[in-house]
């Protein structure tokens, strides 16, 4: 693989994460990442949307007309969403019973529209694609990194395995009930976005404003 | 150049902003699309109806803890006779063919349900034919009932089986198959300890009174379930709903009938 290649795969990993720092595709991450099993369903599912639907609308963007593209990118995305939720659905039910509704959000979800937009509307085929799999497994790293402190923590366990018995099984680990809510993915992702920023300090923001002091006047 | 083949290179060089092109473009692109969803749809319906069966199997299967990692569950489940019931005769039907007759679909069906009026499981219409499992004993004789249960919690609809002693009375499990209660609070009616809970309790007292409660205050011993903590409303949705469900409106008449032998 060349070396842009390589770099479309391995950019949104950290460098250019689309969760940390385009602070894309928080919803969806915030509700399926309670347990790891069901994060590893849903990222496998946002690669695969993200790679393909890159792909075919790269292969199709010489003829998609301008004033319904976004229309069409939906219809390919949407197509896709569906593909995968009746495969979960045949393939992985009891996982397809704990992801609900949230395969179907895939649909809505930013970073697969952002990039068809911004990528595979002005790209080759292939390259498309890579860089639909590597925003893929951007989101999925963070998925994975939120729901292992999660179910870690929250139930003790890890790919439903106990690493730590908890009190009511009758271990002596007490599990933090607030990490299996959702708003403790908002605190975790927050905290994430912090420690990438405070190493990577050319992903800090420039500020929008500053507060002035009087003598400055 | 061929007539046809003029219009063809015609359309190729229409501008791909034009009416005609843009209107293409959407037109087969859903025809390509719906044509891809519905073969999806239609190939892996097959597996994941199959899937639902086993799933709800397991479930019966759990609830009369008979189930462990690696069993066959169709197999297992052969020993399950499901018979349907007439609610407002409280007897055996043979109107319906158990293994097909579907008692969702018939929740909706006015000809074969009731609105209710007092409805504390909040299910709006009830079934009046609800497909129960009989588990029968090596020598033919009765072993347990398992008799499908649902009502509203806090989010969502709970659909379960309760499993019950030969006598109709005694409990011997409880599980829900299907719902969508809050993870780590609502949804702690899975934790296997708070379901243990349920075994062996007795759902009327000796004079026939429904007396079975999910509380946070034991009354009864014999009657009580431990509520959940911070999930008060799951757990006044089970305590209903299992109240409905035993009660005169769910299938006391039946289990009666059960027992002296006239379903």
């Amino acid at each position: 693989m060349s070396q842009t290649r390589k770099q479309l795969l391995t950019d949104p990993l950290v460098d250019n994460n689309p969760i940390t720092l385009q602070v894309l595709g928080i919803c969806s991450a915030l509700a399926v990442t309670s347990s790891l099993n069901v994060a590893f369903v849903m990222s496998l599912a946002v690669i695969a949307v993200c790679g393909f639907s890159s792909l075919f609308i790269s292969f199709l963007r010489h003829y998609i007309p301008n004033s319904i593209r976004i229309i069409v990118q939906m219809v390919i995305i949407a197509s896709l969403v569906i593909l995968v939720d009746q495969i979960i659905k045949a393939y992985a039910y009891e996982i397809s019973k704990t992801l609900s509704v949230f395969v179907g959000l895939i649909i809505t979800n930013c970073i697969v529209m952002g990039r068809a937009e911004a990528f595979a509307m002005k790209n080759k085929p292939f390259e498309s694609f890579v860089d639909g799999v590597g925003n893929g497994l951007g989101y999925s790293l963070l998925l994975m990194s939120v729901g292992v402190i999660r179910e870690l923590f929250g139930s003790g366990s890890l790919f439903g395995i106990m690493i730590f018995e908890p009190v009511s099984n009758g271990g002596w680990y007490v599990p933090n009930g607030l990490l299996l809510l959702p708003p403790s993915a908002f605190f975790i992702i927050g905290f994430i976005i912090w420690g990438v920023r405070t190493w990577k300090k050319s992903q800090v923001e420039a500020r929008e404003y500053k507060i002035q002091t009087l003598e400055e006047h | 150049m061929s007539k046809p083949n003029n219009i063809l290179t015609k359309f190729k060089n229409m501008p791909v902003d034009g009416m005609t092109k843009t209107l293409f473009v959407a037109i087969t692109l859903c025809l390509v699309c719906s044509m891809v969803v519905s073969f999806a749809a239609v190939n892996l319906k097959e597996i994941q109806e199959v899937n639902k069966a086993v799933d709800k199997q397991k479930n019966i299967l759990q609830v009369a803890g008979l189930y462990y990692d690696g069993i066959d569950v169709k197999k297992a489940f052969s020993s399950f006779e499901p018979i349907v019931v007439d609610l407002n005769q409280g007897k055996f039907t043979n109107r319906f063919d158990p293994l097909t007759f579907d008692d969702r679909k018939a929740a909706q069906d006015p000809q074969l349900s009731i609105s209710l009026k007092e409805d504390p499981a909040s299910i709006g219409r009830r079934t009046n034919f609800a497909t129960v499992y009989l588990l029968k004993k090596e020598d033919g004789s009765l072993d347990k009932v398992i008799l499908p249960i649902h009502g509203y919690g806090l989010w969502s609809t709970l659909y379960g089986f309760i499993a019950l002693e030969k006598n109709g009375n005694d409990i011997f499990g409880l599980q829900f198959y299907q719902h969508a209660e809050t993870p780590g609070l609502g949804a702690e009616v899975d934790n296997p300890k708070w379901k243990a809970q349920w075994k062996g309790k007795k759902i009327n007292n000796d004079s026939g009174e429904l007396m079975i409660t999910v509380a946070k205050t034991q009354k009864y011993k014999d009657h009580h379930i431990d509520a959940l903590a911070g999930a008060t409303l799951t757990s006044n949705g089970v305590d209903n709903l299992v109240k409905f469900w035993m009660g005169e409106a769910g299938f006391k008449k039946f289990l009666t009938n059960l027992q002296n032998g006239a379903a």
